[in-house]
């Protein structure tokens, strides 16, 4: 169960509105001693599609990505792997991660992730409510002539 | 044989100076930033995406800025860009089926589970220039409705349990990345789709409606057209754990072409596929009808010798930077290679001249 909720933050930080968490964090103003595993790099991942949606994968193209590690205490490691080029945020969801399995973890809960999801789920609903708002409904006309 | 040319240095650096305010513009009017780039010229941003094959939007507006909105320029900065990153690994393949829709239609059934949905397109409208836009500021609130958060299955899902089109099935052949490995031909057709996700969108269009005139047969329908977000799942290395790495927009389209059928099975329909990033649904439907134009081999189809069934054709073609890497580079200095040919054709006038005094 600790990897299916370390997996549900880790994807909240990785996608996150980068301005939004830096805001986040910053107001947090938490001073961390930390040392780096490996400091923020930015690379690629590339993305694979499914033939047909079903079928054999294929590389779709790729997607930029800012990762680093890092420890705190010499003990927890903490991994930021993130969307986008911004080595900050990279940082901060590396130092979310380490304290999150720390006592720390309800601050950080509490003040970051759960706004994160709350953020995520807003755009959603928008998404979704204005998509249905275009929903049509065709219907067919039997013409004149075929009468 | 290629011979440098030396100098000049300073009328390149010059030209780079004007270039560069030139760029800029007239001062008096506001300099252009990202963001509004970002944020208003969505479709460029999302074309430079797709052709410079990386998918971030900051960069994206950047290159469109820099290059002056020529987006073959900056589709190539992309590309180069693209080219220095280091990369981390592959995600694990994406599931449409589960895709945040912003729009989806389909031009064959008009009821389907999830219904059609147009969401923010340019169909329907009356093509008129909008004065209002020259004025400031206005524009309209969309609309919002209740909605249900169901997953929106694929339309083709319902001809399939049917039987009445072919199925995609994995068929297990690995497939090379071809931007890390040389093109050889025949390609598989996850190749050949790597290939056109990243191709110009204007030849392929053309292609598409090359097959749409006649040079190819294969009379397509718009089975579903789908844009709207994806999450993008990675395997994190030093975890072992697979996470949501990134939210991508793609358009998608599967197309519904005519029958194929045996002794053994009985007529059903074919299909072509298209996927890109970013909202560009021009692209993604002629990537569908290119795709299936190539795979008349598969199908038994005859060969019409026609430019949108030949794989070498289209794939050698379709890759915008190529193409044009290799057509602008003629307006370089080519003057030794040019020497030659001129010391040619004076050769080849004298002994022309010589041979007429003789007779």
């Amino acid at each position: 169960m600790q990897n299916e909720s370390r997996k549900q933050w880790l994807s909240s930080l990785a996608t996150a509105d980068e301005n939004y968490l830096i805001s986040l964090w910053d107001n947090l103003n938490m001073k961390i001693e930390y040392n780096w595993l490996r400091e923020p790099e930015i690379g690629s991942v590339m993305v694979q599609g499914k033939v047909g949606a079903t079928g054999d994968n294929f590389n779709v193209g790729e997607v930029t990505i800012t990762r680093c590690s890092l420890n705190l205490d010499k003990k927890i490691q903490g991994h930021g792997y993130v969307q986008g080029r911004n080595k900050y945020k990279s940082k901060i969801a590396a130092l979310c991660d380490a304290l999150m399995q720390t006592e720390k973890k309800e601050i950080i809960k509490r003040n970051i992730i759960d706004k994160l999801i709350k953020y995520k789920n807003n755009k959603r609903n928008e998404i979704l409510s204005k998509t249905e708002a275009t929903k049509v409904d065709f219907f067919t006309l039997v013409r004149g002539e075929d009468k | 044989m290629y011979v440098s040319v030396k100098g000049g240095e300073k009328a390149i650096n010059n030209a780079h100076s004007w270039l560069s305010e030139i760029r800029r513009g007239d001062v008096n009017i506001a300099e252009l930033n990202i963001k509004q780039i970002s944020e208003q010229l969505t479709l460029s941003v999302d074309r430079v995406m797709s052709e410079g094959s990386l998918y971030d939007k900051d960069l994206s507006a950047l290159a469109i800025k820099q290059s002056r909105g020529d987006l073959i320029e900056a589709i190539f900065l992309m590309r180069a860009y693209r080219t220095t990153l280091p990369r981390i690994g592959s995600s694990k393949p994406i599931e449409t089926s589960k895709m945040l829709c912003l729009r989806r239609i389909s031009a064959t059934f008009k009821d389907i589970p999830g219904k059609q949905k147009l969401g923010p397109t340019f169909d329907y409208t009356h093509r008129l220039l909008d004065f209002k836009l020259l004025a400031d500021g206005e524009y309209e609130k969309a609309k919002i409705e209740k909605y249900d958060d169901k997953e929106i299955p694929h339309v083709l899902s319902f001809l399939n349990k049917e039987g009445l089109i072919q199925k995609e099935i994995p068929s297990g052949k690995t497939s090379k990345d071809i931007t890390r490995n040389p093109i050889n031909f025949p390609l598989t057709r996850s190749e050949r789709l790597q290939s056109l996700s990243r191709g110009d969108e204007g030849f392929l269009l053309g292609l598409a409606y090359s097959t749409q005139r006649g040079y190819a047969r294969n009379h397509a329908f718009v089975g579903e057209l789908r844009t709207g977000y994806v999450e993008v799942q990675f395997e994190i290395p030093e975890l072992g754990i697979e996470i949501n790495i990134a939210d991508v927009m793609f358009t998608e389209c599967e197309s519904v072409n005519q029958f194929k059928g045996s002794k053994k099975i009985p007529a059903q329909f074919t299909r072509g596929y298209g996927l890109v990033f970013g909202q560009l649904e021009r692209k993604a439907i002629s990537m569908a009808l290119v795709d299936r134009s190539m795979r008349w081999k598969e199908f038994g189809e005859e060969y019409l010798g026609v430019a949108a069934q030949d794989e070498e054709f289209v794939i050698s073609h379709c890759d915008n930077i190529q193409a044009t890497g290799f057509l602008e580079h003629i307006k370089l200095p080519h003057y030794v290679d040019f020497q030659a040919e001129l010391d040619l054709v004076r050769k080849i006038r004298e002994e022309y001249k010589k041979n007429e005094q003789h007779t």
